[in-house]
């Protein structure tokens, strides 16, 4: 009798199933990140208060997104390069707490003294988000001008690690398919008008989600005279993923808090 | 007259390049490019009220020199001057730039076609939507226009296809949907600390090859030169930036051609590599993990450690993965005779990095104009000779194999720490030039001083910027459905392009 040719393929897939084992994080809500992942920092009072070593912090700040009387920083605009920890430990320092997102511009300012979780107020999210789009959430992206790393850990989310899918979240390639747009990157000039068109043609009730700092203030490339920021200032900002680039469970967490409260 | 001759890295007095008329300067620096072991790594235009002042910048493959001359000339006088592009097509992306910048007019360049539409370009009737793209007058030929967005998560860019029935006759990029105008944020006054997050911002996902070209060149104006440790740290980080991004393509390619199982594995096989950047200083993309004159996250033991037990698992894996993928008929049917980009092709159009290795050029930086450790380093460059996409794929694997023996050899010499420097304000009037060899191939970072110190000029090159083009005619005469496949094998930068 003859051997089926195909056995010995399919049996060294097995193989490398086997090998590679489970990969999925089993519950993104409190994994754990390796490394030293500078995530929600904590600023601690100084005593006796030092407006002199707040305001070397403010304009050591590469976005200006640390201000003073009380300190504070703006996850909005925070490259999270971390020179203000490393120029004042004493001061700030950086949790590995990932879930970094508000549903407004404000719930993005950490001041002095603050160490809560960064949750969603459910009073603040329109009712049809968690009626409509609580079990099932199809998204658009645009890069706006993104660096492409943005956009490279919104990929990695929906990778066979991270599996946003789980939650019944999924990017499609149509606007006419999604009730959202997430925004990657400051808005260059050369792409206002493609982000417009694309959010037009995403049918209502649709929500919209800025990823990272580029998105949230323009970054480092704020006040370029290449950019046009009009379309992020004169629409309602549904969810702000902070993070340079946001990661993924902060992409994942903050998404499925404002969708599900959970 | 002759170029004044410099090595990468090397900051010299402006006034010393040699400032020859035009006629010289398009002769002496198109006659040194007939030649394929010379070739531009950059040249662009200053604007100075009333003329301009060019600079050209020449590899020379054989004795780690860059050959730079100048010409002034006017362009008030609605003068046409003969074009480099009409002699060697290389130049065709550097003169269409400086006609989009500054308004310089070409009596013979092929193709003037506007670049990247960049905020302060000269002629702003020229925009995005009234472009007049190459058209075929035919019943039997259609059109198929695709992006700026495109299906999946990734940049903006606009590609239009000229197709009989499914077979590709023509493909025409638009970029510049990306321009952020970065080369004038660099002039903006600024810390050097603003300066690299800039750098990072340049591309990121080729944050380590940017910044490094940043740090490098910034430390050259001070006059600093780094120590051990941060060429260690920085030649580490190239390394290991490499493995991450091929590992990543591996996943791409194996997605574009509907191999779930690869997909699968290469994808998370790149999660490992990128975590271990997190490790390293905190972020997935290595941002923050190169600054000027620091080295900020020296190579500790406990990181080492990781690196160990990273590659442990990957290796084992990965190739596991690798020789099933190449053993597969389906796949291969795939990607062999797909998309190909022929020597003479990629010689012709200057073709860089990755892309021109995979089609027999033997093009690397790290080899002929080394910089950071790479002298250090016996440094062979893998180079293919098909150039088709499984040329493009092959290549990966090839260089994540040596790259890794790289970062296992670094690894067991790690040196002692130095502290971190305050630099010096940058030389006044003066020149400097640096090459870094990143994933996609060669990056060139180019700075003048003014008469204070200060930054007057500041010039980008992406690798992507000669390989677009290689692109667009590998398509042709594929079919339509594989040009996923194909643009994943080149994996080309849409902002670094932009700028």
């Amino acid at each position: 009798m003859k051997i089926n040719i195909n056995a010995g393929s399919v049996f060294s897939d097995l193989k490398i199933l086997v090998h590679n084992g489970k990969q999925y994080i089993p519950d993104v809500t409190t994994a754990e990140v390796p490394g030293i992942y500078r995530g929600r920092p904590i600023i601690k009072p100084a005593i006796p208060a030092n407006p002199a070593e707040e305001q070397q912090l403010a304009e050591l700040c590469p976005t200006g997104a640390i201000a003073t009387g009380p300190l504070r920083i703006d996850l909005g605009k925070c490259v999270f390069c971390g020179e203000c920890q490393r120029k004042c430990p004493h001061r700030i320092s950086f949790t590995k707490d990932y879930k970094i997102y508000a549903t407004s511009r404000e719930g993005l300012i950490i001041k002095e003294g603050d160490d809560k979780p960064m949750k969603i107020d459910p009073q603040q999210v329109r009712k049809e988000i968690r009626k409509y789009f609580g079990n099932s959430l199809k998204l658009r992206q645009v890069s706006a001008a993104g660096d492409n790393s943005c956009e490279w850990e919104l990929n990695a989310s929906g990778n066979v690690n991270f599996d946003i899918g789980r939650f019944g979240i999924e990017f499609v390639a149509s606007p006419r398919h999604a009730n959202g747009v997430v925004i990657t990157g400051p808005v260059s000039k050369n792409m206002a008008e493609a982000l417009q068109i694309c959010y037009d043609a995403i049918p209502d009730p649709k929500i919209i989600i800025l990823d990272g700092t580029d998105a949230i203030s323009g970054g480092i490339f704020a006040g370029s005279a290449a950019l046009d920021r009009s379309f992020i200032e004169s629409h309602p900002i549904d969810l702000y993923l902070a993070g340079n680039p946001a990661h993924p469970l902060t992409i994942i967490n903050g998404i499925v808090n404002l969708t599900r409260g959970k | 007259m002759v170029p004044i001759k410099i090595k990468n890295n090397q900051r010299i007095q402006e006034k010393d390049i040699p400032v020859m008329p035009y006629d010289e300067f398009l002769e002496i620096n198109t006659g040194l490019t007939a030649d394929t072991y010379f070739h531009c790594v950059q040249y662009f235009a200053v604007q100075h009220p009333g003329n301009l002042k060019l600079y050209c910048c020449i590899a020379d493959d054989t004795t780690e020199h860059i050959l730079v001359s100048a010409c002034e000339v006017s362009i008030t006088n609605g003068h046409e001057y003969p074009s480099f592009t009409a002699r060697n097509l290389a130049f065709h992306a550097f003169e269409r730039e400086i006609h989009e910048n500054t308004g310089m007019r070409y009596a013979d360049h092929p193709w003037l076609k506007p670049l990247r539409y960049p905020e302060n370009r000269k002629d702003k009737t020229l925009t995005m939507k009234n472009y007049p793209f190459y058209k075929v007058e035919s019943e039997e030929l259609h059109e198929v226009g695709v992006g700026p967005i495109h299906a999946g998560i990734i940049e903006p860019g606009h590609f239009r296809f000229i197709c009989n029935g499914e077979q590709i006759l023509h493909l025409e990029i638009q970029l510049g949907y990306q321009h952020r105008g970065v080369e004038q944020l660099f002039l903006k006054p600024s810390t050097p600390l603003q300066r690299s997050v800039l750098a990072e911002g340049i591309a990121g996902d080729t944050v380590i090859g940017h910044t490094t070209a940043w740090a490098n060149l910034w430390e050259s104006l001070c006059g600093f030169t780094p120590g051990d440790d941060i060429r260690h740290a920085r030649t580490l980080a190239q390394e290991l930036e490499r493995v991450a991004i091929h590992t990543g393509d591996l996943s791409g390619i194996c997605t574009d051609i509907a191999y779930q199982l690869g997909s699968s594995v290469f994808g998370r096989l790149r999660t490992p590599v990128i975590n271990t950047f997190q490790k390293w200083c905190g972020n997935r993309l290595s941002k923050s993990l190169i600054r000027p004159g620091a080295n900020q996250f020296p190579v500790i033991p406990e990181f080492v450690k990781a690196l160990d037990d990273l590659f442990t698992e990957y290796e084992r894996d990965f190739y596991e993965m690798y020789d099933r993928l190449s053993k597969l008929p389906s796949a291969l049917a795939r990607l062999e005779r797909t998309g190909t980009l022929t020597t003479a092709q990629a010689e012709r159009i200057g073709a860089v990095g990755m892309v021109a290795r995979a089609s027999g050029m033997l093009r690397d930086i790290r080899w002929t104009h080394p910089y950071l450790n790479y002298g250090r380093i016996p440094h062979q460059p893998i180079v293919k000779y098909h150039g088709d996409v499984y040329s493009r794929t092959q290549l990966r694997r090839q260089e994540i194999g040596q790259s890794i023996r790289y970062i296992k050899a670094m690894a067991q010499q790690v040196p002692p720490t130095s502290q971190p420097v305050v630099l010096e304000t940058p030389e006044a009037n003066a020149f400097a030039l640096s090459l870094t060899e990143g994933w996609r191939g060669e990056i060139c970072h180019c700075a003048i001083t003014d008469a204070t110190g200060r930054l007057a000029v500041y010039k980008i090159k992406d690798p992507s910027l000669h390989n677009w083009l290689g692109l667009a005619l590998a398509v042709r005469n594929n079919d339509i459905s594989d040009f996923p496949i194909c643009n994943k094998s080149f994996n080309l930068s849409y902002c670094g392009h932009d700028l």
